[in-house]
C-alpha cells in the first residue's frame, strides 16, 4: 500500500482552510496580500494533488499486482480488491460511539479528481484577481470551498464525506449571491442550495439506513463471522465496531448480501439495495445535473461570478457523478443492476435535451451551462454500461469535462468582463482582439464536440463502446413487457447529442470570434493579461495531453474501476 | 528507444511519413508565426486606408523573416515527408510477394480492459499507391501556395493549416486501423473548417466553414458509431485483422445487427462507413457543403478536392471494401445493402451533381460539382465491386482535378490582377506598375510605390469574392464568374493549355487521357453486370454514361467561357499573371500535373484493349495486379467488351463536340445570354443554377425546425415551462402550505398558547377583585358559600330527601 512520511491529503484539506483562516485577519485594505496568500495556497495544494497523481501513477504496477493477488485471495475480494487500491492512506478514529473514522484515501478514481480540482482552484484564483470588491472574503469563501471539495473526493468515510459535503455548499452560496450577476444571482443561489441540500438529505437519509442495515447484518450469525474473519485478515482495522460509516466497511457489507436480502418493508421482491439504491444514486446525481434535476445548474453557472463557475461546473458537478458511482453503485451493486438500466434513458435526455437548449441560447453563458448538463450526461451514462470500458470513459469523461467546461467559463469571463454584454448575436470578431479567448474556446469547443487529438474524443468513444458491448446483457422489465437490446438505442441518440454539440459550440464560434468587429461597440476590450493566458493554456494543455495519450490516466481509472466491476459481477 | 534503430527497421519508416508535416504544423504555429501590431496609419504598410479587414484596428503585420521561415519551415515539412514517401515505396517495392507481406508496425495506445486500443502503420499496395500520390500533389499545392498567397497577411497561418492538413491526410493513409484512420479523418475535417473559414471576416466564408464542419460532423458521427460498434463486436480495428482475414468477415455477415432485422453486422456496420463517406465525400444527399467550401483559398479547394479530404472518404470506402461485401459477390450479381447504397447514392450523385455543373458561373463552383460527380463515379464503382477501377479512378482523378483546381485559381489570381490595374492603375504611370510585380513579393517588401499595390492585393486576397471594399467601385465585379472572362488564353497561355489538358482529362478524351481509361474502366465493369442481366449495374452504366457525357460538355463550355473568343471585361483583357516567384510557383505546379494528367492512366490500361494493351499491359494490368494482391478475397477480371468502350468514345466526344460547337465556335460576346439558358428553359436552367434548391430544403426540413423544437420545445416548454414550473409551483406551494400554517399556528396554536396564559391573567385579575380589603363584601362571600357548602352537604347526604 502506498503512503508517505506526512498525511498529505490532510494537508491538501486543510492548507486552504488554513489559508483562509490567515486571509480573514488581514485588513481589508491590503488586496494584494490577500491575492498573494491566495494563490500562493492554492499552487500549493495544486502542487500536493500532482505530487498524489503522479505517486499513484507510479505505482500502478504494485497496485494492480495487488489487485490480482486479492483477486486471487478469495475471500470477499472485492472489498480486498477495494482496500488494495487505496494509497496514500490515512485513518483514526474521530467519534468511535458513531462509528465515524476520520478515513481518507486516493485510488484510481479519484486521483484524476483531485488533480482537476488542483487546477480549477488555480486558475480560478487567478481568474478573479481583479475582484475588487471584498477581495478578501472572496478569497476566503473560494479557499474553503475547495477545501470541501478536496474532502468530498478523498473521504472513505461516509459521514466525512457529507460533512465536506455540506462545507462546500455554503460558500457557493454566498459567493453566487455576493458576487454573482446582479439580476440572476439571488434567485439562483436560493435555487441551486436548494436542489443540492435536497439531494443530499435523501442520500443522507439513505446511507444512515444504509449504515444501520450493515451493523444489523454484521450482528447477525453469519454476518459476525464474515466480520471476525475480515478483521483477523486485515481487511478491517481491528477496532472495528459494527456500526460504521466506514467505506471499506460498508462494501463489505454490500458484497456479503448484506443489503440483498428479499423481504425488505415487507415485500418478497424488494431488498434494501433496490429500494434504497435509486435515492443515493440520484440525491447525488443532482448535483450531477441528472434530468430532471438539472435546472439549478444552468442558472447557478450564469448567476455565478468566473471563478465559481469554473469550479462548479468544473469540479463541483463531477462530485456528483463520484459520490453516485461511490456510495450508489460502489456498495449496492445489485441496485445498480435493476435500476441503472432506466437511469439510462434519464442520462440520455440529459445528452440530447441539454444540447438542444443550448443550441438556441442567446447568453454565451447558458449555452455553456446547457452543455454542461448535457456532457454530464455522458458521465452517468458511462457509469450505466456497467462495463469496464464504458466507466472508463465515463472517468475521462469526468477530468475531461471538468478542464473543458472550466477554459469554456475562462473564456466567457474574459469575454464579458471586457465587451460587459454576453448576448451572442451582439458580438463578434473577438478573434481579431482576443486571439487567445478564440483559440482556447476553440479548442474547448473541439473537445466537447469529439475531435480526436483531444480528450473528449477518446472519452467519447469508450462511452459509445461500452454502450455497443452493454447492449447484449442488459435489458429492462416493465411490467410484463421485456425491453432488450435497447443500449444500442441509447448510443444512436446519444449520438444525435453529439452532433447538435457540434452544431452550437461551432454557431458561438462564429458568432462570437468570427465575423465582423465593431470597436466603437466595445471600448473597454483590452488585450489578454499574461495571467489571462497562464489560463487559458494550463487548462487547455491537459485537453491534449490526454487526448494524445489517455494512457496517462486511463490505466490509473481502471484500477480504480475494477474493484466496483468486481461488486457488480460477484452481485 | 534508440531512433538509428529504430528506423533501420523498415517497417518502421512508415511512422514517419505524417512527422514532417505535423512538426512543420508545430513549428509555424508556435515559433515562425509573429506578428507585430501596428495600427493602421503607422509603419506605412496600409499607409492609404484601413485595413479592409481591421476596421479601426491594429492591424497584424507579418516580418518578412516570418514569413519566409513559416514557407520554408512547411515546405521542408512535406518535402520530407514526401521523400520518405518515396523512401517507403521503394522499400516495399523491395519486399518479396509484396501484398502477402505488407510493412507494418502497431504499438499499443490504451488499454481498456476488452482488448484496448493500438496505433500502427501499414503499407500495403493501396498505400503505396496512396503514397505516390498524396505527398507529390500535397508538395505541389505547397509550391502553389507561396505565390497563390504571397499577398496575404496571414500567409504563415496558412501554412501551418495546410501543413496539418497534409499531415492528417498522410496520417489516414499510412493507418493499420480505423481509428487512426477516423483520427486523421476528423483533424482533416478541423484544418478544412479553419481553412474554409480562413477570411472569416467575412461572414459567408464563416458560414460556409461551419456549413461545411456540421453537415461533414453528423456523417462523422455516425461512422463513429459505425466503429464503436465494429470494435464491441470484434475486439480489433486493425485492417489486417478484420478486412484481411475471411474467417471474421464471414463472422460479421453471418451475425444479426443489433438493431435492424435481417441486416447482418457486416451491413450495419457498413452502412455506417458508408454515410460516413457520404459525407466526407460529398455525396448526395450531404453534398451541399462542398460548393460553399469553394470561399476558401484556392489551393485550399485543391487540397480539399482532389488532394486529401474527399478522396479520404473514397480511399475509407476502398480499405473497408471486403467488409462492406462481406456476405455478397456483386461479381455473380449477390449484393449486399452497403454495396446497393454506394451504387446508388454514387449514381444518382454523379448525374445529379453534373446537371448542377452545367448551369454555374462560378468558375470554382463548376469544378466543385465536377468533383462532387466524379466521386459519385467511384462510390458507384464500389456499389457494383468494382474496386479496381474506383481505385484506378480515385488516383487519376486527384491529378487531374488538383490541376483544374489550380488552374482555376490561376485564373482567378489572374482577373483580380486585371481588376486591380482597371480599377487602381488606369491613370498611373504602366512601367511602375509592371516594375511592382516584376519585384518579387514573397514578404511584404511594400515600401514606396509598392506600398499602394501590397494593400490593395491584401484587399484581393480577402476579398476574393467582389466583398468589402469592392462596394466601393460599382458595379460590383465578381473575378470567379466565368461571364466576366473570355480570351484568356491570350494572356494566360499556359494556365490555357494546362486547364485544356486537364479539362479534356475529365472529359473523358479517348485515348491520351488519364480519365478517359479510368472511366473506362467503371463503365467496362458495369457492362459486364448488364451482359449478365444484373440491375443495379444497369443502373450504374446508364446513370454514369449520362453523366459522362454531361461531364464533358460542361468542361468545354467552361473552358469557352474561360479562355474563348474575346474578353468580355476590361478585366479580363488585362488579367494575367504577371512575371517573377509569384507567377512561376503558380505555374510549376499546373505543368507537373499535366505531364500526370495524361500519363497517369497508362498503368491500367486493360490487356485486351486493341493496340494500347498489348503496349502498356502485356502481362495483364499492371495496376490491378499490384492493387488487389492484399485483398483475401480477389476481385475477378472482367472481360473486354466493344460496348463501353464505344460508349466512352461516344459520351466524350460527343460532350466535347457540343461544348465546342455551343461554346468554342460561336464565343459569347459581352452581354450576350448563355445559350443554354434557351435550350433548357429558363425554369430548369433556375432550378439547376439554385442546385435544386437544396440547401432552401434542408434549411425547411433540418434547421427551422430544430430550432423551433429547441427554442420553443426543448427550453420554453420543457426546462422553463415544465421543469421550472413544476419547481416554482413547488416553491408556491410551500408558500401557501407555510402561510396556512403560519395562520393556523397564529390562530390555532399561538391561540392556544397565548390564549392560556390570557385565561390564566384574567381568571388573576377576577380573583384580585376579592382581595378587596372590604370587610362586609368578605362576610358577604363567606355567607354565600356557607349556604352553598349546606345546600351541597344536604343534597349529598339526603337530608332534603327524607323531608317530602
Amino acid at each position: 500500500m502506498l503512503t508517505f512520511g506526512f498525511p498529505v491529503l490532510s494537508l491538501i484539506i486543510f492548507l486552504p482552510i488554513v489559508a483562509a483562516v490567515i486571509i480573514l485577519l488581514i485588513p481589508k485594505e491590503q488586496k494584494d496580500l490577500v491575492r498573494g496568500i491566495a494563490i500562493a495556497a492554492a499552487g500549493a495544494v495544486f502542487g500536493l494533488s500532482l505530487f498524489v497523481y503522479l505517486g499513484y501513477n507510479a505505482n500502478l504496477a504494485s497496485i494492480q499486482a495487488a489487485q490480482d493477488a486479492a483477486l486471487n485471495a478469495g475471500f470477499s475480494v472485492g472489498t480486498a480488491q477495494f482496500n488494495a487500491t487505496l494509497a496514500y492512506v490515512e485513518r483514526m478514529d474521530w467519534l468511535p460511539a458513531l462509528g465515524i473514522s476520520y478515513h481518507l484515501a486516493v485510488d484510481g478514481l479519484n486521483a484524476p479528481m483531485v488533480l482537476l480540482t488542483g487546477m480549477v482552484t488555480v486558475t480560478g484564483v487567478l481568474v478573479s484577481w481583479k475582484i475588487e470588491d471584498r477581495t478578501k472574503e472572496f478569497m476566503a469563501f473560494f479557499l474553503l470551498l475547495v477545501s470541501g471539495v478536496y474532502g468530498v473526493f478523498v473521504a472513505m468515510d461516509l459521514f466525512v464525506l457529507f460533512f465536506f459535503y455540506e462545507l462546500a455548499i455554503f460558500p457557493m452560496y454566498l459567493l453566487i449571491a455576493t458576487y454573482g450577476w446582479v439580476k440572476l444571482r439571488e434567485y439562483a443561489a436560493m435555487k441551486l442550495t436548494l436542489y443540492i441540500l435536497v439531494g443530499s438529505v435523501v442520500a443522507l437519509i439513505g446511507v444512515i439506513a444504509m449504515v444501520l442495515t450493515a451493523s444489523n447484518f454484521f450482528l447477525s450469525p453469519e454476518g459476525a463471522v464474515i466480520f471476525e474473519t475480515a478483521k483477523a485478515s486485515g481487511l478491517l482495522p481491528a477496532s472495528a465496531q459494527t456500526f460504521s460509516f466506514d467505506m471499506t466497511q460498508l462494501t463489505l457489507a454490500g458484497e456479503s448480501g448484506a443489503f440483498d436480502v428479499l423481504g425488505y418493508a415487507g415485500s418478497d421482491v424488494l431488498s434494501f439495495a433496490r429500494v434504497w439504491f435509486p435515492f443515493i444514486f440520484i440525491g447525488f446525481g443532482v448535483l450531477a445535473g441528472v434530468f430532471p434535476f438539472h435546472n439549478w445548474s444552468p442558472d447557478g453557472h450564469v448567476a455565478a461570478p468566473t471563478a465559481v463557475s469554473m469550479i462548479h461546473a468544473g469540479v463541483l458537478m463531477k462530485l456528483g457523478a463520484y459520490a453516485a458511482l461511490r456510495c450508489g453503485v460502489q456498495l449496492m451493486p445489485e441496485g445498480a443492476q435493476v435500476h441503472l438500466p432506466w437511469i439510462v434513458i434519464l442520462t440520455v435526455i440529459n445528452v440530447v435535451y441539454g444540447a438542444f437548449i443550448a443550441f438556441r441560447q442567446r447568453d454565451f453563458k447558458y449555452v455553456i451551462g446547457f452543455s454542461s448538463v448535457s456532457h454530464m450526461g455522458l458521465v452517468a451514462m458511462g457509469w450505466t454500461t456497467m462495463n469496464l470500458t464504458g466507466m472508463t470513459g465515463a472517468g475521462l469523461q469526468m477530468f475531461s469535462h471538468g478542464a473543458m467546461t472550466a477554459l469554456f467559463f475562462g473564456c466567457v469571463g474574459m469575454v464579458y468582463d471586457r465587451a460587459h454584454t454576453r448576448d451572442i448575436p451582439s458580438l463578434g470578431g473577438f478573434m481579431k482582439v482576443l486571439p487567445w479567448v478564440g483559440f482556447a474556446f476553440i479548442i474547448g469547443g473541439l473537445t466537447s464536440m469529439g475531435m480526436p487529438g483531444l480528450s473528449g474524443f477518446i472519452a467519447e468513444f469508450t462511452i459509445f463502446v461500452g454502450l455497443w458491448q452493454a447492449s447484449p446483457d442488459v435489458s429492462l422489465q416493465i411490467g410484463g413487457f421485456t425491453l432488450s437490446n435497447y443500449y444500442s438505442i441509447i448510443v444512436i441518440l446519444s449520438a444525435l447529442g453529439i452532433v447538435i454539440t457540434a452544431a452550437y459550440v461551432l454557431r458561438v464560434t462564429g458568432q462570437v470570434f468570427f465575423g465582423e468587429y465593431h470597436p466603437e461597440r466595445f471600448p473597454d476590450v483590452v488585450p489578454l493579461t499574461y495571467r489571462e493566458k497562464f489560463v487559458l493554456v494550463f487548462l487547455a494543455a491537459p485537453l491534449v495531453i490526454l487526448g494524445v495519450l489517455p494512457s496517462v490516466m486511463a490505466p490509473m481509472l481502471e484500477t480504480g474501476l475494477r474493484p466496483v466491476l468486481t461488486l457488480l459481477g460477484g452481485a | 528507444m534508440d531512433l538509428g534503430q529504430f528506423l533501420s527497421d523498415a517497417n518502421n519508416l512508415a511512422w514517419l511519413i505524417p512527422v514532417g508535416p505535423l512538426l512543420a504544423f508545430l513549428v509555424i504555429t508556435l515559433i515562425t508565426n509573429k506578428a507585430t501590431l501596428v495600427s493602421a496609419d503607422e509603419g506605412g504598410h496600409y499607409a492609404d486606408h484601413n485595413h479592409p479587414a481591421y476596421p479601426g484596428l491594429k492591424v497584424p503585420v507579418v516580418a518578412d523573416w516570418s514569413r519566409v521561415a513559416s514557407i520554408v519551415v512547411g515546405m521542408s515539412g512535406v518535402i520530407a515527408a514526401w521523400l520518405i514517401s518515396i523512401a517507403v515505396v521503394t522499400n516495399a517495392a523491395g519486399v518479396a510477394d509484396f501484398g502477402k507481406y505488407v510493412l507494418e508496425s502497431s504499438v499499443r495506445w490504451m488499454d481498456t480492459g476488452a482488448g484496448g486500443f493500438s496505433m500502427g502503420v501499414l503499407v500495403d499496395p493501396a498505400t503505396v499507391a496512396m503514397l505516390i500520390m498524396v505527398p507529390l500533389a500535397c508538395t505541389l499545392i505547397f509550391i502553389y501556395s507561396i505565390g497563390y498567397m504571397a499577398h496575404d497577411p496571414r500567409q504563415a497561418r496558412f501554412f501551418s493549416l495546410i501543413a496539418l492538413f497534409s499531415g492528417a491526410m498522410l496520417t489516414l493513409v499510412v493507418a493499420d486501423n480505423l481509428l487512426l484512420l477516423f483520427v486523421g479523418w476528423e483533424i482533416m475535417g478541423l484544418c478544412s473548417f479553419m481553412l474554409i473559414g480562413f477570411w472569416f471576416e467575412k461572414p459567408s466564408a464563416y458560414k460556409a466553414a461551419v456549413k461545411a464542419f456540421t453537415t461533414t460532423r453528423v456523417a462523422d458521427v455516425i461512422m463513429l458509431l459505425g466503429i464503436a460498434y465494429l470494435y464491441a463486436v470484434t475486439g480489433t480495428l486493425s485492417f489486417r485483422e478484420i478486412v484481411y482475414n475471411v474467417e471474421v468477415l464471414e463472422g460479421l455477415a453471418e451475425l444479426p445487427a443489433i438493431i435492424i432485422p435481417g441486416l447482418s453486422a457486416a451491413g450495419l456496420i457498413g452502412i455506417c462507413l458508408i454515410i460516413g463517406t457520404i459525407g466526407k465525400s460529398a455525396q448526395f444527399p450531404l453534398h451541399v457543403w462542398l460548393p460553399d467550401a469553394m470561399e476558401g483559398p484556392t489551393p485550399v479547394s485543391a487540397m480539399i478536392h482532389a488532394a486529401a479530404m474527399v478522396s479520404a472518404g473514397i480511399f475509407a470506402l476502398l480499405r473497408m471494401f471486403p467488409l462492406f461485401e462481406a456476405g455478397g459477390h456483386p461479381h455473380d450479381g449477390v449484393y449486399t445493402p452497403p454495396l446497393l447504397l454506394m451504387a446508388i447514392a454514387g449514381s444518382l450523385t454523379a448525374i445529379f451533381a453534373a446537371t448542377i455543373a452545367l448551369a454555374q458561373n462560378d468558375v470554382k463552383k463548376v469544378l466543385a460539382y465536377s468533383t462532387i460527380s466524379q466521386l459519385g463515379f467511384m462510390v458507384a464503382a464500389l456499389g457494383i465491386g468494382a474496386f479496381v477501377a474506383a481505385f484506378f479512378h480515385l488516383l487519376t482523378h486527384a491529378f487531374f482535378k488538383a490541376l483544374l483546381f489550380m488552374a482555376s485559381g490561376s485564373v482567378i489570381h489572374g482577373m483580380e490582377h486585371g481588376e486591380h490595374h482597371v480599377h487602381h492603375h488606369a491613370h498611373d504611370d504602366e512601367d511602375e506598375h509592371d516594375h511592382a510585380h516584376e519585384t518579387p513579393l514573397l514578404a511584404a517588401e511594400s515600401h514606396g510605390h509598392d506600398a499602394h499595390d501590397t494593400a490593395s492585393h491584401d484587399a484581393h486576397g480577402h476579398d476574393a469574392h467582389g466583398h468589402g471594399e469592392h462596394t466601393a467601385h460599382a458595379p460590383h465585379f465578381d473575378p470567379q464568374d466565368m461571364m466576366n472572362m473570355g480570351g484568356l488564353r491570350k494572356t494566360m497561355p499556359v494556365t490555357f493549355i494546362t486547364f485544356l489538358i486537364g479539362g479534356l482529362s475529365l472529359a473523358g478524351f479517348p485515348l491520351v487521357t488519364a480519365g478517359f481509361w479510368s472511366k473506362d474502366e467503371i463503365l467496362l465493369d458495369a457492362w459486364y453486370g448488364v451482359t449478365n442481366g444484373y440491375g443495379p449495374h444497369a443502373l450504374v452504366f446508364v446513370l454514369l454514361a449520362i453523366s459522362a457525357f454531361l461531364t464533358a460538355f460542361y468542361t468545354m463550355r467552361q473552358i469557352g467561357l474561360t479562355f474563348m473568343g474575346e474578353a468580355r471585361t476590361e478585366e479580363a483583357k488585362h488579367a494575367n499573371l504577371g512575371r517573377g516567384v509569384v507567377a512561376f510557383t503558380m505555374t510549376l505546379p499546373l505543368v507537373v500535373l499535366a505531364f500526370f494528367a495524361i500519363f497517369a492512366g497508362f498503368v491500367g490500361v486493360h490487356p485486351d484493349f486493341p493496340i494500347f494493351g498489348s503496349i502498356f499491359s502485356p502481362n495483364g494490368n499492371p495496376f490491378f495486379d499490384f492493387i488487389t494482391t492484399s485483398l483475401a478475397v480477389k476481385p475477378e477480371k472482367v472481360g473486354f467488351y466493344w460496348v463501353p468502350v464505344l460508349t466512352s468514345f461516344a459520351v466524350g466526344l460527343g460532350g466535347i463536340g457540343l461544348g465546342y460547337l455551343m461554346y468554342w465556335r460561336k464565343p459569347l460576346v459581352a452581354g450576350q445570354e448563355d445559350p443554354l439558358v434557351k435550350i433548357l428553359g429558363t425554369t430548369l436552367h433556375t432550378t439547376l443554377k439554385n442546385k435544386y434548391y437544396f440547401d432552401e430544403l434542408y434549411t425547411i426540413i433540418f434547421i427551422l425546425p430544430a430550432q423551433w423544437f429547441s427554442k420553443n420545445v426543448a427550453y420554453e416548454f420543457l426546462d422553463k415551462g415544465v421543469i421550472d414550473g413544476t419547481l416554482h409551483f413547488t416553491g408556491r406551494l410551500f408558500t401557501w402550505i407555510g402561510d396556512f400554517i403560519k395562520v393556523m399556528n397564529a390562530w390555532l396554536i399561538d391561540g392556544f398558547g397565548d390564549g392560556l396564559s390570557e385565561m390564566i391573567g384574567r381568571a388573576g385579575i377576577w380573583f384580585r377583585r376579592m382581595q378587596s380589603g372590604s370587610v362586609q363584601q368578605y362576610l358577604l362571600i363567606v355567607a354565600l358559600a356557607a349556604i352553598v357548602i349546606v345546600i351541597v352537604f344536604a343534597l349529598s347526604t339526603g337530608v332534603l330527601q327524607a323531608a317530602p
